[in-house]
């Protein structure tokens, strides 16, 4: 058996979930950190509500351990954890005011609080969430965001271990998404809970955890920060799911201690720098290699590009899009086909922005091109 | 069109109107309208006859709702937790039991009652302890009414309780768990709040029902006369302004209920869509 670390407030170990036919969750191994803010991200399906559900005690795994503060939880009941949950659709008692949803948890402990107490702490929690002297309001007279505010405070009220979310803003309409992510972000800080999220929106993911739990098919493929899983992809399915990417197919041809030599399916050969690389890959496998939009450097004469060990292709500029910092721009060569790159704006200084139709250079570093497994 | 249904809506209500307006007759004779007056229901509060049968109605429709709230709660909740095929058996059997005829229900409690009483009786003489005193006899009366009432009125209960148990958000009994609320407190404190307002209709409308009910009443009742058969009794020696009297309070006491019941359960409709929207 496998020892989870000491800090780990949760941790899975051999977790398999299965209802039926249908594997929600198969062999789960993490640990969670203590005050990390960690999210699961994947596509619908996937199995991460199974298991927030598991780290809450609403289902229990069919097989595996689920440990929570290094004790062994499977078959606790819920109400009996030490964890929090904040429902995708808030789940909050309808015939109940704001203060006696936010003191529901309180007033279940024994021996119960003295009521002054409990008074001062719903205040406290509702004031952490920015709804100062709402007590008295019904739950329906609050805007949905606000509901979330309420859900959110009703959970951090307990102090829980952890704090489990799930798909807790998809609700909300764009503008209020983001400012409740920052928001989110602030209170994970100042109160100092493990937050546990689940969403299948990347972007919210990557700017709000610290480690991102990728999750396909019940599986966990890589979990990382958000650089890391950027920057290091363990296969093509993560570096298509996070982040915009140019990707190429081939076949390794040549694998030394510095360099793989590729030859793409479209008749090109390129070298990439083994160094960059996640794994190692023997000749004749079948590989994908990545390429970043922001790391194609665009240029009108050749002599303008900067590295000798670079790659060059001539291409021409199909469209071209403002995004104000930088700008994209779809290009288009004969034998690779279609290019995406994104060109930071200092980039242009001096030399004006290229046009549609005109006939450019593109180039990137060997150390630029990532070789991945198919998935 | 128009004067279609005003003729359907003249044919359906005109003869209770007939009844309330004659309910108000001073005059003895259907025949004549003399004037107005309420002596008749004077009359009818200060007759002994129709008092005690009020109060028997009164006591089966309240003891017979009562248990039927409380069973028909806790089998609605408990089927909740029943799934596929005997879930299917048991659904039909409750809408089976709210359709049959009330004149079978009659006849089968009157023929089960009596032929269990025939085997209980017996059985009561040989085994009762004879510190407790007499052996009491089972008996058609106030028990086998209100049994019969219950039996039927309770299967309405599950079906108004369980619609509304149905309609709830499953999630709401997870949150209660998720903030350590025992089993038992998620139910006192989540669960009942939510579908009190289903048991309380229910309760009204089984008040109603047994209050109002002669068919299954007229079999079982022994020897005891509920207000209906008391008024079915009386209708034999004539139809008198009493009798009239009679129907209008029972009818304008049944209404009442029945739009309460109606409104507690809309009122929890309206109360959860708003925090749907
Ligand atoms: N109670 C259940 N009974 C049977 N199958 C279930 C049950 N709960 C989940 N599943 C199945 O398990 C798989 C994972 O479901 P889960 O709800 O965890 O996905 P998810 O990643 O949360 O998806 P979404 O983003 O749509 O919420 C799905 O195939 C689902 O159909
Ligand atoms: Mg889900």
């Amino acid at each position: 058996m496998r020892v989870s670390s000491k800090d780990s407030v949760v941790s899975f170990q051999n977790v398999w979930k299965r209802y039926g036919e249908v594997i929600a969750a198969s062999n789960l191994n993490l640990d969670v950190q203590s005050g990390e803010f960690l999210s699961f991200l994947g596509p619908s399906g996937c199995g991460k509500t199974t298991t927030l559900r598991m780290i809450a005690g609403f289902d229990q795994p069919s097989e595996g351990d689920v440990i929570l503060k290094g004790k062994r939880v499977n078959g606790v009941p819920a109400f009996k954890r030490p964890v929090n949950m904040v429902f995708q659709h808030y789940a909050l008692f309808p015939h109940l005011n704001v203060a006696d949803n936010v003191a529901y948890g309180l007033k279940q402990r024994s021996p119960r609080p003295p009521s002054k107490e409990i008074e001062s702490r719903v205040s406290e929690s509702l004031e952490l969430v920015q709804l100062a002297g709402y007590q008295n309001r019904r739950i329906w007279e609050m805007s949905g965001g606000q509901q979330q505010r309420v859900a959110l405070a009703r959970a951090l009220i307990n102090k829980p271990e952890v704090l489990l979310l799930d798909e807790p803003l998809a609700a909300l309409d764009r503008k209020l998404r983001r400012e409740m992510q920052i928001e989110l972000q602030n209170l994970q800080r100042n109160v100092g809970i493990t937050f546990i999220l689940v969403t299948h929106d990347q972007e919210e993911a990557l700017s709000m955890s610290d480690r991102v739990c990728i999750m396909r098919e019940g599986e966990i493929i890589q979990v990382g920060s958000p650089r890391e899983l950027y920057d290091n992809p363990l296969n093509r399915y993560i570096a298509d799911f996070i982040g915009k990417s140019n990707f190429f197919d081939g076949v390794v041809q040549k694998s030394s201690a510095n360099d793989l030599e590729i030859r793409l399916n479209n008749g090109a050969q390129i070298v990439a720098a083994n160094s960059r690389q996640h794994n190692t890959y023997a000749s004749a496998a079948p590989v994908t290699i990545s390429i970043r939009p922001e790391q194609l450097m665009l240029s009108r004469r050749v002599s303008q590009l900067p590295d000798e060990k670079a790659i060059v292709i001539n291409a021409a500029v199909r469209n071209r899009i403002f995004l104000g910092e930088h700008t994209e721009y779809l290009l288009y060569n004969e034998q690779f086909g279609e290019f995406l790159a994104l060109s930071p704006r200092q980039n242009e200084i001096g030399e004006p922005p290229f046009e549609v139709n005109e006939d450019i250079h593109i180039s990137w570093n060997q150390e630029a091109t990532l070789v991945l497994n198919h998935d | 069109m128009r004067l279609y249904a005003i003729a359907i809506y003249l044919f359906l209500y005109s003869p209770i109107a007939i009844i309330v307006l004659f309910s108000f007759n001073a005059g003895r004779h259907a025949s004549d309208f003399t004037g107005l007056s309420v002596k008749w229901y004077g009359k009818v509060l200060s007759n002994p006859f129709a008092m005690e049968a009020l109060t028997t109605s009164l006591t089966v429709a309240l003891a017979s709702a009562i248990f039927a709230s409380v069973f028909g709660t806790m089998a609605a909740l408990g089927l909740q937790k029943v799934k596929g095929r005997v879930r299917v058996v048991y659904d039909a059997a409750i809408y089976v039991a709210i359709m049959i005829p009330g004149i079978v229900i009659g006849i089968a409690t009157l023929i089960a009652l009596v032929t269990a009483f025939k085997f209980l009786n017996p059985a009561l003489q040989e085994f009762w302890p004879s510190w407790l005193g007499n052996v009491p006899k089972l008996n058609m009366g106030y028990t086998s009414l209100i049994g019969a009432h219950t039996m039927f009125t309770m299967a309405l209960v599950i079906v108004i309780v369980r619609s509304r148990a149905a309609g709830m958000d499953r999630a709401l009994i997870e949150a209660s768990a998720d903030l350590y609320a025992t089993p038992w407190g998620t139910f006192w404190q989540i669960t009942f709040p939510q579908i009190f307002p289903a048991i309380l209709a229910g309760f009204l409308l089984s008040f109603t029902f047994s209050f109002d009910d002669f068919i299954i009443a007229f079999f079982v009742a022994g020897t005891e006369t509920t207000l209906p058969i008391y008024v079915f009794s009386s209708i034999r020696r004539g139809v008198t302004p009493e009798i009239n009297a009679i129907g209008t309070m029972v009818l304008l006491t049944s209404l009442a209920l029945l739009v309460a019941a109606q409104f507690l359960l809309r009122y929890r409709d309206r109360q959860s869509s708003k925090i749907n929207s």
